[in-house]
């Protein structure tokens, strides 16, 4: 029988997946209906300098693989790789909050458009999950390197790394839709 | 057992277990038991105030042209008694049954998470203070349970009482997910041994398919508040029709929602029907396999339905066809059930206790609620009909003359083995009457209210249209019958937990595992979890001298029987 953590996390992660695929399709459909009729423009994005924090992003789901391999057999190359996935976490973060700041500079907000208040909606509440995929592998980082022998147990290692590959590919489809399909 | 130890000791009941007494005992738990007990007093503690609600509508209702309460005052009336009526009513009661039973009836010694079990309880209690909380901060939320967008955005409800009502049921919906992951994992990972999917109580069948339902529905409604709060706090746009913003979104995501939340709200109770009716016919349950698969249906079915909702909102005929057609659609696995309850009565040796009376009367009142909503699924009587005092009529026969009734029955049943008490028959019977009585007497003339004209929502109505003020006046009456019994039935569950006879191991004869052990279980449920060789294991234990056909011990009896 499976394992009953990992078995929680994916049933977290396929309800999760409901409350994005809500937003990404509130997204789209006032993403179509401003084209229709006139609206405000989307194409304010820059899909390469997004694209660039995006592979941070991306390659944390390779450290994480990397970690979950390590631990808690070997615990400092475990501890190294989830340090490598935190920072590329954290640099996908500042990604984000450089691109929101530039945004708001051009009066963009939430309030003032569709677009706003779209793509802050469905980008915040990502983010928000980076931020808690960040304290998750914060935590299994202490116990790599302060934990007793067995810690972090597997089992924890496995459950945090689905949900962090599962906010990776959440960003594969939000990155795909935001920047690539709306942004022209 | 030893009969002579057990007969000198003191009856066994909830109160004499030393592990479950004193305040901190309780709200320090993690056992599913006293989680499941604090589930059914939340919701017994919300449940007063939906009924004061209800009396206060029906108060006002009760002749033209009333005066008692403001059209302000009005909406904050009905849009709680709708909000709690559902998410801090109905679904605390689906919940404290279910994270009670589940672990006893597969033979576990308690949920897969206990702490995240006591999370689910404890969001979901502050969730319903945060609600009640905002009659005190100016005012209680205002724009129906379903709050339908512009209305719910500050240009036309600028006070708080929204705010309250997005963040509770964002609470009370994360605490929900929390709990169907942890019933769900349960179910799959911690079943005795021998305890196959085929040998599943139908209890936990329903149980374990509703709360996929819950998974898959709350987000949505989440994801729905989240925009909503975005729009009322930070001037975010998504249903503010002025500024390109859509009310229809709001709708498509609430009902997408919301239509599954009316099947999380009564799967659970076709779980305890499907106990119940068995146990007092003395028949194991006819087609097993049917009732397991249609619940699997109708789970399917509910999330290609929410449409049927909107039909007065101009999507267009092609989308009026698929979803009338999948709304009817439905009809046909609930019948299934519905005469698979029927075939296990037929020829049983049926003993007519309080529970099984509920049952019965679910049965019949839930059948009309069905029907008038089969007719609902046709697109020119939902024109005609929608939004009509009709409406009221057709979810209150399946919400309450369905779902309350259910959950009565599955409390006169379970009571013994909650609390190791019986509950009072003879109160229970009159119980019973009463409620039969008052329900279907406020209830059953709202069909005729809707279909001349009376609208829902409004808080009069004028004093000329023929007939109205008569039948709203048998309707008000008639609730106060409603509310007597229910005042009757709470009298009884407090006096039987002191007066009531003590309740022994197995006081029904019941076939399935909560019966195998102490009445209440002890904390570690069960000293030995008996063999499970079928589906009903308590069978072989109490008849080793009859055991069960070779059709009913087999896996694929319910089938073939069927």
């Amino acid at each position: 029988m499976m394992d009953k953590n990992r078995m929680a996390m994916l049933l977290f992660i396929a309800s999760e997946t409901i409350f994005f695929a809500m937003l990404v399709i509130a997204f789209a459909f006032f993403h179509s209906s401003a084209a229709a009729g006139g609206g405000e423009p989307f194409g304010v994005l820059h899909p390469l300098k997004t694209g660039f924090y995006s592979i941070c992003l991306f390659s944390s789901s390779f450290s994480v693989w990397r970690a979950g391999i390590h631990l808690p057999a070997n615990r400092r190359r475990g501890g190294f790789w989830l340090l490598a996935t935190i920072v590329l976490g954290v640099v996908f973060l500042a990604g984000q909050g450089l691109e929101y700041r530039e945004l708001l500079l051009q009066n963009i907000t939430i309030s003032r458009s569709l677009f706003g208040t779209t793509f802050f909606t469905l980008t915040g509440f990502h983010g928000l999950h980076v931020f808690i995929g960040l304290i998750l592998l914060a935590i299994l980082w202490v116990l790599a390197v302060f934990g007793r022998d067995g810690e972090p147990m597997p089992t924890a290692t496995e459950s945090v790394s689905l949900y962090w590959h599962f906010v990776d590919i959440v960003w594969v489809v939000i990155f795909a839709v935001v920047y690539l399909w709306a942004n022209r | 057992m030893n009969p002579e130890l057990q007969a000198s000791a003191p009856p066994r009941s909830i109160l004499t277990i030393p592990e479950y007494r004193g305040l901190l005992s309780w709200v320090s738990s993690v056992d599913h038991k006293q989680i499941g007990i604090m589930y059914l007093l939340g919701a017994l503690f919300f449940f007063v105030f939906a009924l004061t609600e209800a009396l206060l509508i029906r108060a006002q209702l009760a002749v033209p042209e009333n005066t008692l309460l403001s059209p302000e005052l009005y909406n904050q009336i009905f849009t709680m008694h709708g909000t709690t009526m559902v998410f801090l009513v109905g679904m605390p009661l689906i919940l404290g049954l279910s994270v009670y039973f589940t672990p006893l009836m597969i033979g576990a010694r308690d949920m897969a998470f206990p702490r995240l079990n006591a999370f689910g309880f404890w969001v979901f209690l502050f969730g319903g203070f945060l609600l009640y909380f905002s009659f005190l901060a100016g005012s209680a939320p205002l724009a129906g349970w379903f709050a339908y967008a512009p209305l719910n955005e500050k240009a036309y409800l600028f006070n708080t009482g929204q705010d309250y009502w997005v963040i509770a049921l964002l609470l009370t919906g994360a605490g929900t997910i929390a709990t169907a992951i942890n019933i769900i994992v349960t179910v799959f990972t911690l079943r005795a041994p021998g305890m196959t999917f085929q040998r599943l109580p139908l209890f936990v069948w329903m149980t374990m398919i509703n709360a996929f339902l819950m998974l898959f529905a709350m987000p949505a409604l989440n994801t729905a508040l989240v925009m909503l709060f975005a729009d009322r706090q930070l001037d975010a746009l998504f249903f503010q029709t002025g500024q390109g913003g859509s009310a229809l979104l709001w709708r498509h995501y609430f009902w997408f929602f919301g239509h599954p939340e009316v099947y999380i709200l009564i799967l659970p109770v076709f779980g305890i029907i499907s106990e119940v009716i068995p146990v007092f016919s003395r028949k194991p349950i006819y087609g097993y396999g049917f009732l397991a698969g249609s619940t699997v249906a109708i789970a399917f079915l509910s999330f290609a339905v929410w449409a049927h909702h909107m039909f007065a909102t101009g999507l267009g005929l092609p989308v009026y066809y698929v979803f009338a057609g999948a709304s009817m659609l439905i009809a046909v696995p609930t019948g299934i059930k519905i005469f698979n309850w029927i075939a296990t009565m037929w020829g049983g040796s049926i003993r007519f206790t309080t529970s099984m009376l509920f049952a019965t009367a679910f049965l019949i009142q839930f059948t009309i609620g069905g029907l008038s909503g089969v007719a609902f699924a046709a697109v020119p009587i939902d024109w005609q009909l929608t939004d009509s005092y009709f409406v009221v009529a057709h979810f209150h026969y399946t919400l309450l003359g369905g779902m309350l009734f259910g959950i009565i029955a599955g409390i006169y049943y379970w009571y013994p083995k909650m609390t190791g008490r019986m509950l009072s028959e003879k109160w229970g019977r009159i119980h019973f009457w009463l409620m039969v009585v008052g329900f279907n007497g406020t209830f059953f003339v709202m069909h005729l209210m809707g279909l001349f004209g009376m609208p829902r929502r409004v808080f009069t109505y004028p004093a000329d249209m023929p007939y109205l003020g008569s039948m709203n006046l048998l309707s008000s009456c008639s609730a106060l019958v409603l509310v007597l019994s229910l005042l009757i039935f709470i009298g009884n569950l407090a006096v039987s937990l002191y007066r009531g006879e003590p309740a022994g191991d197995n006081p029904w004869e019941g076939w399935s595992l909560e019966w195998a052990t102490a009445s209440p279980p002890p904390p570690e449920n069960f000293e030995r979890v008996p063999r499970i060789r079928n589906r009903r294991p308590l069978w072989d234990r109490q008849h080793p001298d009859q055991p069960e056909s070779p059709l009913e011990a087999g896996h694929g009896a319910g089938e073939v029987l069927s």
